[in-house]
């Protein structure tokens, strides 16, 4: 079956198909890491977005259930140079075929991926619709012109959980986390709770004093969209800034700049891969880190605001993390937790993250 | 940290000759540290024993010694040069080794000698088996369960405990020589004897086996910050059992997880950590248990490595040259990304195409022995491909083998069932046959555990295969052929396929539109703009080669490395491609060859990874339009394609089809009036009777259309000619058979030379020290000629300059010639670079190779005036082969005209006898001060026994002799010890070998293949490291080299001081 990925600029891509026979708008990404597509497919942050892989290959190793970052996957589409439908590994439950189908996610493959990176990288991430399932042009076209794009879009509330859960309860003499949900990877509750640490997680909407009641510790986490859309919960993050020891990750990390003052921006296509170099200014060290975002904050706003910056993007010196120590607040941009990608920073979510709420702890 | 000041000249050592396991990729490297040292402002100095290098040429290094690579000279040149640091970890195993030894024996701190790179803990911990094992067990990691042995009672105490199969590995030797897989006792008793008789420490391991497990490498770097990446995974599609080196090889991973793959991400941090190196790359292979994931470590190499200089070519990461700046204190993230020029070093490349590596392997010329593959490495060179699929660029791997598309149409069914499970050479060709005969997959995964996604994928090529099988190009869509092209299928095997010819695919291409597009290795998969066009074809939708501001010229490479093609070319296209640059042209350079400095990006402007075949070959040349194409630089591999491709630059493909066209050459020379031996051409045995009664005997047999003198024979009398024509009727396959008279006892010459079309100028003439018949890159040369006579040198030098002129050679020629009763004879002319055009540049200091692209683009001798004088006067240079014998047990020893050495040294000194001396050390044979030589010469030798005898007898030697030689000595009145042949009772010379009695033997074989214990007597020799000259030339020269060591003034030279 054949398949098609039309670009908001006109610029169109025909391949082959797999996943499910559908049409599926969003913004037009690619990813670089070369492992871990299971774990892209189902991370929350890449919620209408149509991420290409720029490995060639996807599908070889099949999909398990635990390889997963979510309860399932939920990007727009997928896309790769391409898919084997042979799959071959211990652990794999069933090939990705299947998989992207049962979620009626088309897949595209055979067609130019390094061409269609090249473009986004010029002319920067952009509206797109795939459609594996015969869709006249025209109403392709008429789908790009309705979708509203990824600026300005709140998505965090769209995925986030709709009750609050407790993912572990934890050591009673340990830290108990309340994580803040706008999307968050199961892997950032897994390693928390591997310290032993009680974790218990909230919708995205959840005010800030029912998140701070019993917390030693509030982690905003990472999520899908435009942080600039998120008022609220910028509103909420700021009543508790001060009253209980704050870290985020990604668009946690974008929701604690806000809340500083500082002002985020879009980047021209984003960094989403596992092969960034992410200096850390305490120790000096270089990490590789697993990254996936769109937006960033400005680096001045935080330092305005009394924090410092704790690391920097070494390819294009973007902010990658700062902490305000007199506020009790510290976050990063990129993914401590992995899943897919290079696991340097996890001590972040081991340690760090942890000792920090002991320092920072607010008698009450 | 910026780099350090504390140091001011840094010592590189080489890895010596090409051997198995360790070839030109220490090249790249090492011409890439040096260069690397000598931007950041250090004086380098540098010993290596191979002229064949990039490496050794005067301008890369400060310091340049062609020396042997032992501590006695090292440290000659440590005490002269006054280094800083020693950096030893781009040399190989050999410079290693040497730097541990230069550690060990006190070299180092007497002169004040830091290591730099790795620390000795370091080196000893990752390269002993047993402190590595341990190191792991430290960190809760696990190795295969093993133990060493220096017994055979303690092997069989350990095998106990690992079970059979058993792995057996000889502790420190070089790519798994003498190892093996041990599937019950008997077999587990020879290879434990065999590998015992190996190691030079008398050690063997014996480990647990992990057959059949996945095999995969990481390539780590660490700097002095502790900052640690990963450069690439590789995995192998040969499942473990089979040497890395002789597997088959993908990057990056295609079957691991994302979990499965941090966990060794993870663990070679880690390692790399515990084991110390500090700065550098090194190389962690790792076996996962394909049915639970279990990992075990296999081994660690703390440095760079085959597999290093293959990551660096899969991800445009240059590790050796980053491993070079990191070793002087530079981080990862000081250090630039030369490709995309924005981003530091400090990140794990990404790809967005699939490389694979496929070996070369030689078994064709070792027929005594066996073709299995195993834990000890066997081919002798690699090659590459790049395709946006895994099959894509399996089939241009395949393509640059330039042997064909893999099939096994005349395999019966139990054929292929046998050739499925013991892995060989044809193995990737039963594979296929197998899936096109419709095997299921699981059942061939099963027999040679090779994993299911890659068969899945082969599967896919031969179904797309299928899909045309046997139908009308015409009615093939340009959907379909456009799938075929991405699949990777070659034209010619689609004309194959499609019953038409290779020309009407290419134009049903055209018409359709289907025309391949070139795609860059990047290191970071588009994610920002490369400034380094390093290409390789695909058929997608955007090229990305780019326009260049100059005018082009393509460089046609030679391809993997092969015995009798091998790094001596690259280091000829090497300098072809800078000289092009000089020139101000756009450099084009088109190979394959991963390991080789051609193939850096740095080297040229533009590089393209592509099979060397018409189809590549014309794509490029679609593609950049260029002034033309250089042939004669890269072997026989371009110059196969001379009528097919153009326009051709240099000497014309007509004159190149003269040189190897016999009938047509005869012609030639004979117009010239140039002597040849006597010669006549037959096609059946009743012609070849009849020239071979006509010239007589000896009588030289050999297929035509042969390279690297494949299946030739000497014939002394009728009974031999007529065994040998059987055979050499049917290896030339219908082609007819060549009949020389033989000139025996002649001394043989290489001539290159320059040639502008109207002047020709005489590089070098190279002196055989073996007889001719000896085939000429398996012989020592000597640089000035010793023997030679003025009136045969003019001689030779007419010749030469009426043969270039007549040819209309525009670049280099090569000549062989034989003097025979004091008469020149002309054997054949190579109207391209010859394998000693490095060794003359080195001797000479003459550039060859870059004077011959100027005449190619248009320049004159007559400017070249200062370039063209010798500056090697007053020394001699001798060239002396390597030979890997030992990886091949069971194939004698002696040598013939079928050419089977794989590398080269250089000797240099002020006497023959030291440069002969310095040539025979650096290629591993060292002469015994004193003790007991052997002597068994055969009658046709005994004239010219007395003065060798009577030599080695003043020099001190004991003599031992067999029957006739003894009896021959008696007559002399020269004191020899009879000694038994092998079948002759005991103690027999085997005997005396293993006693250590004989250090030395000097056998020229009686000639008839059958005689067993000559055999025996050479094997046990090689087995026990005891040398074996068996040429008479070589005992004289043996003897001149004992007297110039004696003598003691064996000084090392520094090429730059040559003038
Ligand atoms: N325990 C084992 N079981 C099965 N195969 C093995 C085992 N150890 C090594 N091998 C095979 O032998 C090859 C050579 O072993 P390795 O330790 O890498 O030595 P080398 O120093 O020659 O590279 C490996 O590439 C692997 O295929
Ligand atoms: N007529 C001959 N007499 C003696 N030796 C010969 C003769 N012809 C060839 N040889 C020997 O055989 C070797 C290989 O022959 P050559 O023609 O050079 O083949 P190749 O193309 O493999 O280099 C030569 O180097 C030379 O030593
Ligand atoms: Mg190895
Ligand atoms: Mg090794």
């Amino acid at each position: 079956m054949g398949g098609i990925l039309l670009l908001q600029d006109g610029r169109s891509f025909s391949g082959e198909s797999f996943g499910a026979n559908a049409t599926s708008v969003g913004e037009v990404v690619f990813n670089t890491s070369m492992t871990g597509y299971q774990e892209v497919l189902t991370d929350p942050s890449y919620c209408e977005q149509i991420v290409t892989m720029t490995v060639p290959h996807v599908g070889n190793y099949g999909v398990n259930d635990e390889d997963v970052e979510s309860s399932k996957p939920q990007v727009a589409a997928f896309i790769a140079r391409s898919f084997s439908r042979t799959y071959s590994n211990f652990r794999a439950e069933d090939g990705l075929d299947r998989y992207l189908r049962r979620s009626g996610i088309p897949g595209l493959h055979c067609i130019d991926t390094r061409a269609l990176v090249r473009h986004i990288r010029d002319k920067g991430a952009m509206k797109a619709v795939v459609s594996t399932d015969g869709t006249p042009l025209a109403t392709l076209q008429q789908m790009l012109l309705d979708w509203p794009g990824m600026e300005g879009r709140d998505l965090a509330h769209v995925v986030s959980t709709p009750e609050p859960y407790v993912f572990s309860e934890g050591e009673p003499s340990q830290k108990q986390v309340h994580v803040l949900d706008g999307g968050v990877k199961q892997n950032i509750l897994r390693l928390f709770a591997s310290t032993g640490a009680g974790v218990k997680v909230f919708p995205a909407n959840t005010p800030a004093e029912l998140l701070k009641d019993g917390a030693d510790l509030v982690f905003l986490s990472n999520g899908p969209g435009d942080p600039a859309a998120l008022p609220s919960m910028v509103g909420e993050v700021k009543k508790l800034v001060g009253q209980v020891p704050l870290v985020g990750i990604c668009l946690g990390h974008q929701l604690l700049g806000l809340a500083l003052g500082a002002d985020t921006f879009k980047l021209r296509f984003g960094h989403r891969g596992g092969n960034h170099p992410v200096r850390d200014l305490d120790t000096g060290r270089v990490e590789i880190t697993s990254q996936n975002h769109g937006f960033c904050v400005d680096a001045a706003g935080i330092e305005k605001a009394g924090g410092r910056v704790t690391h920097i993007n070494l390819n294009d010196q973007t902010l990658e993390g700062f902490v305000h120590e007199d506020l009790g607040l510290m976050a990063v941009q990129f993914h401590p937790e992995a899943a897919p990608g290079p696991r340097d920073s996890q001590h972040l979510l081991l340690e760090r993250f942890l000792a920090f709420a002991e320092t920072n702890r607010k008698e009450t | 940290m910026p780099r350090r000041e504390d140091l001011q000249t840094i010592m590189v050592i080489g890895s010596g000759p090409i051997v198995i396991g360790q070839a030109c990729e220490f090249d790249y490297s090492g011409t890439q540290a040096c260069k690397a040292l000598k931007a950041l402002g250090y004086r380098v100095v540098l010993i290596n024993s191979n002229p064949a290098t990039i490496m050794t040429d005067p301008e890369v290094a400060d310091a340049t010694y062609v020396e042997p690579l032992s501590v006695r000279f090292a440290e000659q040149v440590i005490a002269r040069e006054k280094p800083d640091a020693v950096l030893p970890t781009v040399g190989g195993q050999t410079g290693l080794n040497l730097a541990m030894a230069l550690a060990e024996q006190g070299v180092l701190e007497r002169y004040g000698v830091e290591l730099i790179g790795a620390k000795p803990e370091a080196i000893e911990v990752g390269e002993d088996r047993a402190k590595f094992k341990e190191a792991m067990e430290d960190i809760g990691y696990s190795c295969p369960r093993a133990g060493t042995a220096e017994t055979l009672q303690e092997a069989e105490e350990i095998l106990k405990d690992v079970g059979l199969p058993a792995i057996i590995r000889p502790s420190y030797t070089l790519g798994g020589t003498g190892g093996g897989v041990a599937y019950n006792l008997e077999e587990f008793r020879t290879i434990v004897a065999h590998g015992l008789d190996l190691s030079p420490t008398r050690q063997v391991l014996v480990e647990e086996s992990v057959l059949g497990w996945k095999e995969f490498e990481l390539e780590v770097m660490r700097d002095l910050a502790d900052n640690v990446i990963i450069i690439c995974s590789i995995e192998n599609f040969d499942p473990m059992g089979i040497h890395t080196g002789d597997s088959i090889t993908v990057a990056p991973a295609q079957t691991l997880t994302d979990v499965e793959y941090q966990r060794l991400r993870d663990m070679s941090l880690r390692i790399i950590r515990r084991v110390g190196v500090e700065t550098g790359g090194s190389n962690i292979q790792f076996a996962i248990n394909p049915k639970d994931g279990e990992v075990r470590i296999i081994e660690m190499n703390p440095r760079v490595s085959r597999s290093s200089a293959l990551a660096s070519k899969a991800t445009g990461f240059p590790i050796a040259k980053i491993a070079a700046q990191l070793a002087v204190g530079l981080r990862l993230d000081e250090i630039s990304n030369d490709i995309t020029q924005v981003t530091p070093a400090s990140f794990e490349p990404t790809l967005d195409y699939v490389v694979v590596k496929v070996p070369r392997w030689n078994f064709e010329k070792f027929p005594e022995a066996k073709r299995n593959l195993g834990t000890s490495m066997k081919s002798v060179g690699e090659v590459m491909g790049i395709g946006r699929t895994f099959s894509e660029a399996l089939l241009k791997a395949i393509s640059s083998l330039e042997g064909g598309y893999p099939s096994a149409t005349d395999f019966t069914d139990s054929q292929l069932a046998a050739a499925l499970s013991i892995a060989s050479p044809d193995r990737m060709a039963a594979v296929f046959e197998c899936l096109r005969r419709g095997v299921d997959p699981s059942e061939v995964q099963r027999s040679t555990g090779i994993d299911r996604w890659f068969l899945g994928e082969l599967a896919e090529i031969v179904a797309v295969e299928q899909q045309l099988q046997g139908r009308f190009l015409d009615g093939v869509s340009d959907e379909e052929l456009r799938r075929a092209k991405q699949t990777g299928i070659p034209d010619a095997h689609l004309a194959l396929i499609l019953n038409c010819t290779e020309a009407d695919v290419v134009e049903r291409r055209k018409a359709g539109g289907i025309e391949p597009t070139f795609k860059r290795v990047d290191t970071c998969a588009a994610e920002f703009e490369s400034f380094t066009p390093y290409l390789y074809s695909t058929y997608e939708e955007e090229d990305e080669a780019g326009e260049s501001d100059s005018d082009r010229v393509i460089i046609l490479g030679n391809g993997p490395n092969r015995i009798g093609q091998g790094l001596e070319f690259d280091y000829a296209c090497c300098h072809a491609a800078f000289t092009v640059r000089k020139a101000g042209l756009t450099a084009v350079m088109l190979n394959n060859n991963p390991e080789t400095v051609s193939t850096d990006y740095d080297t040229s402007d533009k590089l393209y990874f592509e099979p060397i075949s018409k189809e590549h070959v014309q794509a490029v040349i679609d593609r950049e339009q260029p002034l033309g194409v250089i042939l004669q630089f890269g072997g026989q591999t371009p110059l196969k394609l001379s009528h097919r491709i153009g326009p051709v630059l240099g000497t014309s493909p007509d004159a190149i089809d003269i040189c190897e066209d016999r009938d047509r050459f005869n012609e030639l020379a004979q117009r010239l009036g140039i002597r040849q031996p006597e010669g006549a051409l037959a096609t059946t045995v009743e012609e070849a009777r009849e020239a071979a009664g006509r010239i007589g005997f000896p009588l030289l047999v050999r297929p035509s259309y042969v390279l690297g003198g494949r299946a030739m024979r000497i014939c002394y009398s009728s009974q031999e000619f007529e065994s040998a024509l059987g055979e050499a009727l049917e290896a030339s396959e219908g082609n007819p058979l060549l009949l020389d008279r033989y000139l025996e006892g002649a001394v043989e010459y290489d001539v290159d030379a320059l040639c502008d079309g109207e002047d020709v100028y005489i590089a070098g003439i190279m002196e055989h020290v073996e007889e001719a018949g000896i085939h000429s890159g398996d012989s020592t040369a000597v640089l000035p000629a010793v023997l030679l006579s003025e009136e045969n040198r003019k001689e030779m030098v007419e010749a030469t300059t009426k043969m270039a002129l007549a040819l209309g050679v525009i670049g280099v020629v090569n000549l062989q010639f034989a003097i025979h009763d004091d008469v020149p004879y002309v054997f054949e002319v190579n109207p391209r670079a010859s394998r000693t055009v490095p060794f003359v540049s080195k001797a000479t200091g003459v550039p060859v190779a870059s004077l011959a692209t100027r005449l190619v683009l248009g320049e004159k001798l007559a400017d070249m005036e200062q370039e063209l004088k010798n500056k090697g006067a007053g020394y001699y240079f001798v060239k002396a082969p390597v030979f890997p014998w030992a990886r091949f047990p069971g194939s004698d020893v002696v040598l013939g005209p079928e050419m089977r050495s794989t590398g080269e040294v250089m000797g240099v000194g002020r006497s023959f006898g030291e440069a002969y001396a310095k040539s025979q050390i650096a290629a591993g044979l060292n002469f015994p001060e004193d003790g007991g030589v052997f002597l068994s010469i055969r009658d046709r030798d005994k004239t010219e026994l007395e003065d060798i005898a009577r030599s080695l007898h003043s020099l001190g030697y004991k003599l031992w002799a067999t029957t006739g030689t003894h009896a021959a000595l008696e007559e002399m009145n020269i004191p020899s010890q009879h000694v038994f042949k092998v079948n002759e009772g005991r103690p027999n010379i085997v005997d005396q070998i293993k006693n250590g009695a004989i250090k030395l033997m000097i056998n020229t074989p009686s000639g008839k293949k059958g005689l067993l214990d000559e055999l025996a007597m050479r094997l046990a020799g090689l087995r026990y490291g005891t040398p074996c000259i068996t040429t008479m030339s070589g005992g004289r020269a043996a003897i001149s080299a004992i007297e110039s060591l004696r003598s003691g003034d064996v000084e090392v030279v520094k090429l730059q001081e040559l003038q």
